[in-house]
């Protein structure tokens, strides 16, 4: 049959083609599994500044809010401004280039997403090892809520503004441009954008 | 030696294998032996009690590691030795630590898994047991911490070499070259950077080119012979040779292959430098061609005239170290020092001077080339790259990775030596 012919030929053909731009040959095959799609989802945690690989879920400030003052507020402090326990996550404004800089998250993040990468893999600190209570770890949507709670507070969203994988990468932060070289791709050319000895210019 | 094992050892060499206090010593065959008891012991002969299997240094040898106890957390900014340390080898035990508030995590080896996914033709998890079973390789390189050497450490007129420089270490590591693995995985078009994660609470994350990650980078498990020590990162660690500290993932557990960086919390706010203006540098990689005279050193007293030979470690994340130089004399003048042995790449190199000292006031430093022709810089050419005078070094409340001026060590007429480097 013509028709059979023809798609067993393009079957063949996609078949070589994909084969060949993988370049899967493998020198170890019997070293090493494929991870399952729940090994995969569990583990993979990192969220990029394009926002794709971030979880289904939402949350707006005053959600927040309500986590930050049980979970939060005895290491940053009742506005944010930090403790002896934890960092600031407010503050700073104008002082980057003076003798005390600030590289808080409205003053230095140039992306909103590591924000939600952060929370998300290591607050509040384990600092030492204790087993975590399954029931205590954040949720997608309250890690989206104190993001949101968190930019509200550095006056960078409104206070009803909903994150979510959608509207979180799109916010805008205001030391996008800080950063030497400002576009990622020219990050790569380590020698070629001047660094040398050690320091970049 | 335990103080227990002490006690039980004499104890049983006084009353002559009799059981104490309901412990029961043991009695341990000579391995050509087969008539039956030959001497007691204090404890289970090959068992980790048994002195004899696991060797101790010397009681007289009391070179240790350092931190500031009020600056430091748990188990962070623990500084090596350079002063004591001989050849350009760190010893395990004497490596610096930084953790960044993370406590060591206590991983089983043999539940760790390692995975590597993301813009891959086939994800892949290894087994410790799995990935033993690759060609390895073993390779000399130092890890250095991006603020190794910063202001603050070298603020005070008497701080040590200890002090100063001694958040870079350099070991034997043992492993897997990424590169085999990633070939086992397949490359997706357009992938250009991984990001590492280690197995620790925190779980820290560091994105890294995939350039340097198919270059050099190692999975490693072995340091100096032995298996890698949990505060460097047991079971596994991301050894990126002459990258930055932080580059060097710990406890590591996942790989994973995208087309732009994460900008995780390491790459930013963590690990980037300002420039006066207030603009940050980001992913400066590398660690910059240094040098620093270990003996003689800050904090140290000459134990008279004569000869003194001068030496030290070189090390550069540019590559190789090709030329050391030493001036005795404040930097007017310089002399080739000796490189010891082959120069590894991206591993400390050790440089060696004879030189005698004539009782006098003397400043000493070392200044070093990479393969690169890279130059260490001195702090005035340092203040040139940053359009700053001196001061703003010491003034500035900022964390200052990637500063790598010579080290000048200025030895006064009675011998004692201090830290010279914003005199010069
Ligand atoms: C036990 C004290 C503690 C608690 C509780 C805690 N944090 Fe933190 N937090 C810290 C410390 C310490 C740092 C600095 C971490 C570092 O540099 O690695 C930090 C850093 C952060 C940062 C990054 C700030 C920066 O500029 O680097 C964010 C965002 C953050 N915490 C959010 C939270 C949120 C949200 C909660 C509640 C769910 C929380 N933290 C609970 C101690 C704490």
């Amino acid at each position: 049959m013509q028709y059979g012919k023809f798609s067993l030929v393009i079957l063949v053909t996609t078949l070589i083609i994909n084969s060949g731009a993988c370049a899967q040959v493998r020198t170890y095959p019997d070293l090493g599994t494929t991870p399952s799609a729940e090994q995969l989802k569990d583990w993979d945690i990192s969220i990029n500044v394009s926002g794709d690989e971030l979880p289904p879920g939402s949350g707006i400030a005053s959600q927040g809010e309500t986590i930050y003052m049980q979970r939060c507020v005895g290491c940053h402090g009742q506005n944010l401004e930090g403790t002896s326990l934890g960092k600031p996550l407010v503050g700073g404004q104008g002082t980057l280039g003076t003798l005390t800089p600030k590289k808080t998250i409205g003053v230095y993040w140039p992306f909103a997403t590591p924000i939600w990468d952060f929370i998300n893999r290591s607050m509040p600190p384990n600092l030492y090892n204790i087993p975590v209570d399954p029931s205590q770890k954040l949720t997608a949507d309250q890690v989206y809520a104190l993001t949101a709670f968190i930019l509200y507070k550095n006056n960078i969203i409104a206070e009803n503004e909903v994150m979510d994988r959608e509207t979180l990468p799109k916010v805008e932060m205001p030391n996008r441009d800080g950063f030497i070289p400002t576009n990622l791709d020219d990050v790569l050319d380590y020698r070629g954008r001047g660094c040398r000895a050690g320091t970049c210019p | 030696m335990s103080d227990r094992r002490r006690f039980l050892k004499s104890s049983a060499a006084v009353i002559g294998g009799v059981a104490v206090g309901g412990i029961k010593p043991a009695v341990a065959q000579r391995m050509d032996d087969t008539s039956g008891e030959y001497w007691s012991l204090g404890y289970e002969p090959n068992t980790p009690d048994d002195p004899r299997v696991y060797g101790q240094r010397s009681r007289y040898v009391t070179s240790l590691r350092t931190y500031n106890p009020k600056r430091t957390r748990a188990t962070d900014d623990i500084h090596t030795p350079l002063q004591d340390i001989e050849g350009f080898v760190t010893p395990a035990p004497l490596h610096f630590n930084v953790n960044h508030g993370s406590a060591i995590p206590d991983i089983d080896p043999s539940t760790h898994k390692f995975m590597i996914h993301g813009m891959v033709d086939k994800p892949l998890v290894f087994t410790m047991e799995e990935l033993k079973r690759f060609p390895s390789v073993s390779r000399f390189h130092f890890v250095e911490c991006s603020y190794n050497a910063a202001p603050p450490e070298r603020r005070y007129p008497d701080a040590t070499v200890a002090r100063t420089h001694g958040q870079t270490s350099c070991s034997l590591w043992t492993g897997v070259p990424l590169s085999v693995l990633l070939k086992e995985t397949g490359i997706k078009d357009g992938a250009t950077w991984i990001v590492a994660e280690g197995g620790e609470a925190k779980k820290r994350t560091k994105s890294i080119p995939l350039s340097k990650a198919l270059d050099d980078a190692i999975v490693a498990w072995g340091q100096n012979g032995e298996p890698v020590r949990p505060e460097q990162g047991f079971p596994l660690r991301l050894v990126t040779p002459g990258y930055e500290g932080p580059a060097n993932v710990k406890w590591l557990r996942r790989i994973k292959l995208g087309a732009q960086p994460w900008i995780a919390h390491a790459d930013n706010p963590g690990h980037t430098t300002l420039r006066p203006d207030g603009k940050g540098r980001w992913f400066e990689f590398e660690m910059g061609v240094n040098s620093v005279i270990t003996r003689p050193s800050g904090g140290q007293q000459m134990p008279g005239r004569g000869f003194h030979p001068i030496t030290g470690l070189a090390w550069s994340g540019g590559g190789a170290i090709t030329r050391v130089e030493v001036s005795t004399d404040g930097g007017r003048t310089w002399d080739d020092a000796q490189l010891e042995g082959p120069a590894h790449r991206f591993a400390h190199t050790r440089f060696y001077m004879p030189w005698k000292w004539q009782g006098g006031e003397a400043v000493i430093m070392s200044r070093a080339t990479d393969e690169h022709g890279d130059v260490q810089p001195s702090l005035h050419e340092l203040n040139q790259i940053y359009g700053v005078q001196t001061d703003y070094w010491l003034k500035i409340k900022d964390s200052r990775g990637h500063f790598n001026p010579i080290q000048p060590w200025r030895i006064t007429a009675e011998g004692s030596i201090t830290n010279a480097v914003w005199e010069i």
